[in-house]
């Protein structure tokens, strides 16, 4: 099982990666934005997936880690010194912000996570000696062409995609996620058992929140000016969670399919139905979380494409 | 003589202004088994919640082994040995049964390898009999299986205390008679017990001293015999008639 979803993994990003070869821009972007969003799920999955607490923080983090991107790239720090530095500053914002979260179970964490987000835009548009307040910051972009640039972020995206799938194998094959899905299914239990509950979940808070600081940084070097609406989305939050649950939460291939499915989805909805888009789009996700409240995953598709595999295997025998 | 295991020094803990536990103190050594008794509300539970770490106590002590453990949490209890199954069998529903009983060994024998806590989770499955049911999700089980689920749970944590809350209730005769052979089992093996129960007879059988409770206050402790002889104890809980029958019974 988990082999057959490690080929799915690295077929797919051979797929995304070589998009600069053969298509035009247009899809070179949206291979970026399906990275770009697997990590997200990704990362989400950790709490939410494995811990079962359904954050909605997935915005606060990505705007924190962009705004930190950015602001220290204004004041003179090279670009790939203030992604670290986004990284290291929302991986210590995120265990703080933590320890007071996680007393809240259930919906009340979600609310209480939800609320990051605003809370983080608020500063962001208020405090405007740093972060330049409504009218946003512009970031110096990157002097190559265009489609270079396109394949140096697309690689970034990936190379961040790779390393959440990685993390996601870690966890599952560890005591760390054993503990959490212990906690999902019954916290009081999992205490008892000897299970450092609220540490247990402040690094799963952490890890699903530091990566989404990257990505943040990352988008804010690529899109080359950020403000504090754009960064801070509650639809961004949304999104993400909803990615992770549409391909199967608690998995580790899950969400990224549910990321990738839920990008094409959106841009060929986009294209074809350009007044009605968020409907339908709307629709569409309730279809298929009502008909598939497990997740796209629990198709098949991997038993599927096993044995396609093995059917394959056997007639090259022949 | 055998060494001492747990000392509780005038434990108290109220919630506003009901005492649950008011100055409640015993001792517990090495491979007893204690019966706990009272009626509904009489502060057994959360006798065992302050022991346990899950409530914390308001005045007193609880001395584990020479050391103070009034304020610890209930993980560190778990990692100490001080275990208790639940009146309401807390399971993790969608794992197999080998997977509950290993998250018992994973997490408080601190067994680093996930592999290795599975195989000693067949271990204690083998042991409390369900090793049939080894791999089907803990949420298909039933009653009686999962209360043995349970126990097979908290041995799997390598106890030195086991405290088991109402781990016969709701069990026909049948089932009874098993989980007494395997209390003992259990408590040969060195661990002590304390037992909360309202079935007499298991009470009887397995305790070697009995506690009574009675509005958080310790009313009575002593052997069996004396408990059921006790006029205090017969007022509280056990009433003339069963005392009675109980004694007759008891001669028989």
């Amino acid at each position: 099982m988990l082999k057959t979803a490690n080929i799915i993994f690295i077929l797919w990003v051979t797929v995304l990666i070589t998009t600069p070869l053969y298509a035009e821009n247009y899809i070179v972007r949206a291979a970026i934005m399906v990275a770009m969003f697997s990590s997200l799920a990704l990362s989400w999955n950790i709490i939410g997936g494995y811990a079962g607490y359904p954050s909605l923080a997935t915005a606060a983090f990505v705007g924190l880690g962009s705004y930190v991107g950015a602001v220290s790239q204004v004041n003179g720090v090279t670009m790939l010194f203030s992604w670290v530095l986004a990284t290291i500053s929302v991986g210590v914002v995120s265990s703080l912000l933590g320890v007071l979260l996680l007393r809240l179970r259930g919906h009340y964490f979600a609310i209480g996570s939800i609320v990051l987000v605003e809370l983080f835009r608020l500063i962001a548009s208020s405090w405007s000696s740093v972060t330049g307040g409504g009218n946003g910051l512009n970031i110096p972009i990157l002097r190559w062409d265009p489609s270079t640039v396109a394949s140096f972020f697309l690689s970034v995206m990936i190379l961040l995609m790779i390393l959440t799938y990685m993390m996601n194998i870690f966890v599952s094959n560890n005591r760390l996620g054993f503990g959490l899905k212990c906690i999902k299914q019954n916290e009081d239990a999992a205490n008892m058992v000897g299970i450092n509950t609220t540490l247990y979940k402040v690094i799963a808070f952490m890890l699903s929140a530091t990566l989404c600081g990257t990505v943040g940084a990352v988008y804010a070097s690529w899109s080359g000016y950020i403000d504090p609406t754009e960064s801070f989305q509650i639809v961004l939050t949304l999104k993400v969670a909803v990615m992770a649950m549409l391909g199967g939460a608690g998995t580790i291939l899950g969400p990224v399919i549910g990321a990738s499915t839920f990008v094409v989805l959106e841009e060929i909805v986009w294209v074809n139905f350009l007044d009605w888009n968020r409907a339908i789009l709307g629709i569409l996700i309730v279809m298929i979380i009502f008909f598939l409240p497990n997740g796209i995953i629990k198709l098949g598709i991997l038993r599927i494409f096993k044995e396609k595999l093995n059917q394959k295997f056997k007639d090259n025998i022949k | 003589m055998t060494s001492t295991v747990l000392e509780l020094h005038s434990l108290a803990r109220s919630f506003g202004g009901i005492k649950a536990v008011q100055d409640v103190s015993f001792t517990l050594r090495k491979g007893e088994i204690v019966g706990l008794i009272g009626p509904n509300g009489s502060g057994k539970t959360t006798l065992v919640n302050c022991i346990t770490g899950v409530h914390k106590p308001t005045a007193g002590k609880v001395v584990f082994y020479g050391e103070d453990v009034t304020k610890q949490k209930p993980h560190q209890a778990a990692q100490r040995g001080l275990c208790r199954t639940f009146q309401i069998v807390q399971p993790f529903p969608e794992m197999t049964v080998r997977e509950n009983v290993a998250a018992g060994a994973l997490f408080a024998q601190k067994i680093n390898s996930l592999s290795k806590a599975l195989d000693k989770a067949d271990e204690y499955v083998n042991f409390v009999g369900i090793h049939e049911m080894a791999d089907i999700p803990a949420a298909s089980l039933t009653l009686a299986n999962r209360k043995k689920l349970e126990l097979a749970k908290s041995l799997a944590m390598d106890p030195k205390v086991l405290m088991l809350d109402e781990v016969n209730a709701g069990l026909n005769s049948g089932e009874i008679i098993g989980a007494l052979n395997l209390i003992k089992k259990i408590s040969q093996k060195g661990i002590s017990i304390i037992i909360i129960e309202h079935l007499m007879k298991v009470i009887m059988t397995l305790s070697e001293r009995i506690i009574v409770l009675h509005n958080g206050e310790l009313i009575a402790e002593g052997l069996p015999t004396e408990i059921i002889n006790n006029p205090q104890v017969i007022k509280a809980y056990l009433g003339e008639k069963f005392a009675k029958r109980l004694m007759e019974e008891k001669n028989d």
